[in-house]
């Protein structure tokens, strides 16, 4: 039970270089696998192939193996795909349907297109909302919401499905503060307590160092490191692949630098 | 079992608020062709008073006066054009120079103007009585397919963000120096700028939007799950199948010629 892309070469329609060149990965349910990489690196690349939105939606080429539990991704049609796999975007406004008008009616879009009872898609929706904590915004405008709050809708609106593996592009890229914390606090609870696989892309190496459990750095659409999140965060050669460390690490480091002694319970008094 | 929320299975209260948003939709086309295919006075008179009359009672006739606001500039130019340059007019009112306005030209402008007021206000007073999700619901009830009951709720929805994004954009090329005040043409020169940005912005969200809806089934098959049906009562029905009933007499009156 896994999704798994396996030796997988991926060039978009009209592209003469592949995005992907050389992509092996594994996300299993309750884990967190963090994707980061300097620009061109093909992270969002991976978002899609990972999904089965590449080449099903987008279209291109693809060689080497993606499946989701065992089943290739390019049988799958994209309301299957859905079900399985939840797909989350950088932008919160480009990922509202625009034909609802309360978010609890946003939440439950998805649900409602599979044809649901009401009752279900009711239950789905409460629960999606309770699950990322934002019950209170249920009777809200979804246009009129501050972007940390419509990245969470939109997160919501994607776990209504149901789907067993979350694939996670830049969800905090275009977040302030505030809102990278609202957001990096929900997926900790989802990861918790949905048992979902995430694939989470993301720049911000912070919110990686609190979720993930692995983590994968990219270059130029290859692999060039991939391990457990906390050495693979702290490995030397992240600066190189272009990949800014977490505060935590440069913190580490600039003490080791000073002279003086890194010690677990100095790590904890700083976090 | 989850109940749903009361503002998710709110109905509109309300004269004609209330009205089921398809009825709605067919006695305002009925409006419309009435404006324009009943001669003369009558047909724009007609649909104005009773759009009016409607508006007055759903208490909408200020929202209603906005929209006649906005289509000021229109109406003052069907007037001018008309009663200055009406093909043929030889009732002059007074000579300007080389300018003569007709009496022809005024009656005409004015005739014109009420025919396109009619138009516009019976449109407008849907707008105004109903809200986009009920709209959407109630097409989706009567069977039209999801595609195009997206394409049309988009479109809707899209025109206060397209404006929204437009403000944010003039006042980004305001803070670099870009001058968007003063004489017309200097406005003009503004806002060609502002066109780039906001068409081709809107553009490359066109293939995220895509993507975001099939990561949300949007191209399951079967009919979709409504959460609201919007009423639909006996009263709805009957006025329904009457504005049809005229609108299909309406048209075969005038194909045949009767209507002068």
């Amino acid at each position: 039970m896994a999704i798994e892309l396996s030796a997988v070469r991926y060039r978009y329609a009209g592209a003469s270089v592949f995005a992907l060149r050389s992509i092996d990965l594994r996300l299993e349910p309750g884990r967190v696998v963090g994707v980061v990489g300097a620009n061109e690196a093909g992270k969002s690349t991976v978002c899609l192939v990972a999904a089965g939105l590449a080449p099903g939606v987008v279209g291109g080429l693809l060689e080497g193996s993606v499946r989701i539990d065992g089943v290739e991704t390019a049988t799958l049609r994209p309301h299957e795909l859905a079900q399985r796999c939840g797909l989350l975007f950088q932008n919160a406004a480009t990922q509202l349907s625009n034909t609802t008008a309360t978010v609890f009616e946003e939440v439950g879009f998805g649900p409602c297109n599979l044809g649901l009872p009401v009752a279900e898609v009711g239950d789905r929706a409460w629960w999606a909302l309770g699950t990322v904590g934002i019950e209170k915004l249920a009777p809200r405008d979804p246009a009129r919401l501050s972007g940390g709050e419509g990245q969470l809708v939109a997160l919501a609106a994607v776990l209504a499905l149901r789907p067993k593996y979350l694939v996670l592009d830049e969800p905090t890229s275009e977040l302030d503060p505030a809102g990278t914390s609202l957001v990096a606090e929900a997926l900790g609870r989802v990861a918790r307590e949905t048992g979902a696989g995430i694939l989470l892309v993301e720049h911000k190496t912070d919110v990686l160092a609190r979720i993930a459990d692995e983590v994968v750095v990219l270059e130029r659409g290859a692999v060039a490191l991939a391990g457990a999140a906390a050495p693979t965060l702290a490995d030397p050669r992240l600066a190189e692949l272009g990949v800014e460390p977490p505060a935590a690490v440069k913190l580490e480091r600039m003490v080791r630098e000073a002279g003086i002694e890194w010690s677990a319970a100095l790590a904890e008094a700083i976090r | 079992m989850t109940r749903l929320p009361d503002y998710v299975v709110r109905r509109p209260s309300g004269f004609y608020r209330s009205t089921n948003p398809g009825t709605k939709l067919v006695v305002a086309a009925l409006e419309v062709l009435a404006a324009f295919l009943l001669p003369g006075w009558i047909g724009p008179a007609v649909v104005l008073a009773a759009v009016l009359a409607t508006a007055a009672v759903a208490r909408r006739l200020r929202g209603l006066a906005t929209f006649g606001l906005a289509a000021s500039p229109i109406v003052g130019s069907i007037l001018l054009v008309n009663l200055f340059l009406l093909p043929g007019a030889s009732d002059p009112i007074a000579r300007l120079g080389p300018l003569a306005p007709t009496w022809s030209g005024l009656w005409f402008g004015l005739q014109t103007v009420a025919r396109l007021l009619a138009f516009s206000s019976a449109i407008a007073l849907v707008y105004l009585t109903t809200t986009v999700d009920d709209l959407l619901a109630d097409l989706s009830r009567r069977g039209l397919g999801r595609r195009a009951i997206f394409v049309v709720g988009a479109a809707v929805q899209m025109v206060p963000l397209t404006i929204e994004r437009a403000g944010e954009i003039l006042d980004a090329q305001r803070a670099r120096g870009m001058d968007t005040e003063g004489r017309i043409w200097r406005r003009a020169r503004g806002v060609l700028p502002l066109a780039g940005p906001v068409v081709f912005g809107a553009l490359t969200e066109v293939e995220e939007r895509t993507m975001a809806l099939e990561a949300r089934a949007f191209s399951a098959p079967g009919r979709k799950t409504l959460l609201r049906v919007p009423r639909n009562g006996r009263i709805d029905r009957f006025l329904l199948w009457a504005a049809l009933l005229a609108l299909v007499a309406l048209v075969g009156i005038r194909v045949a010629g009767r209507l002068g």
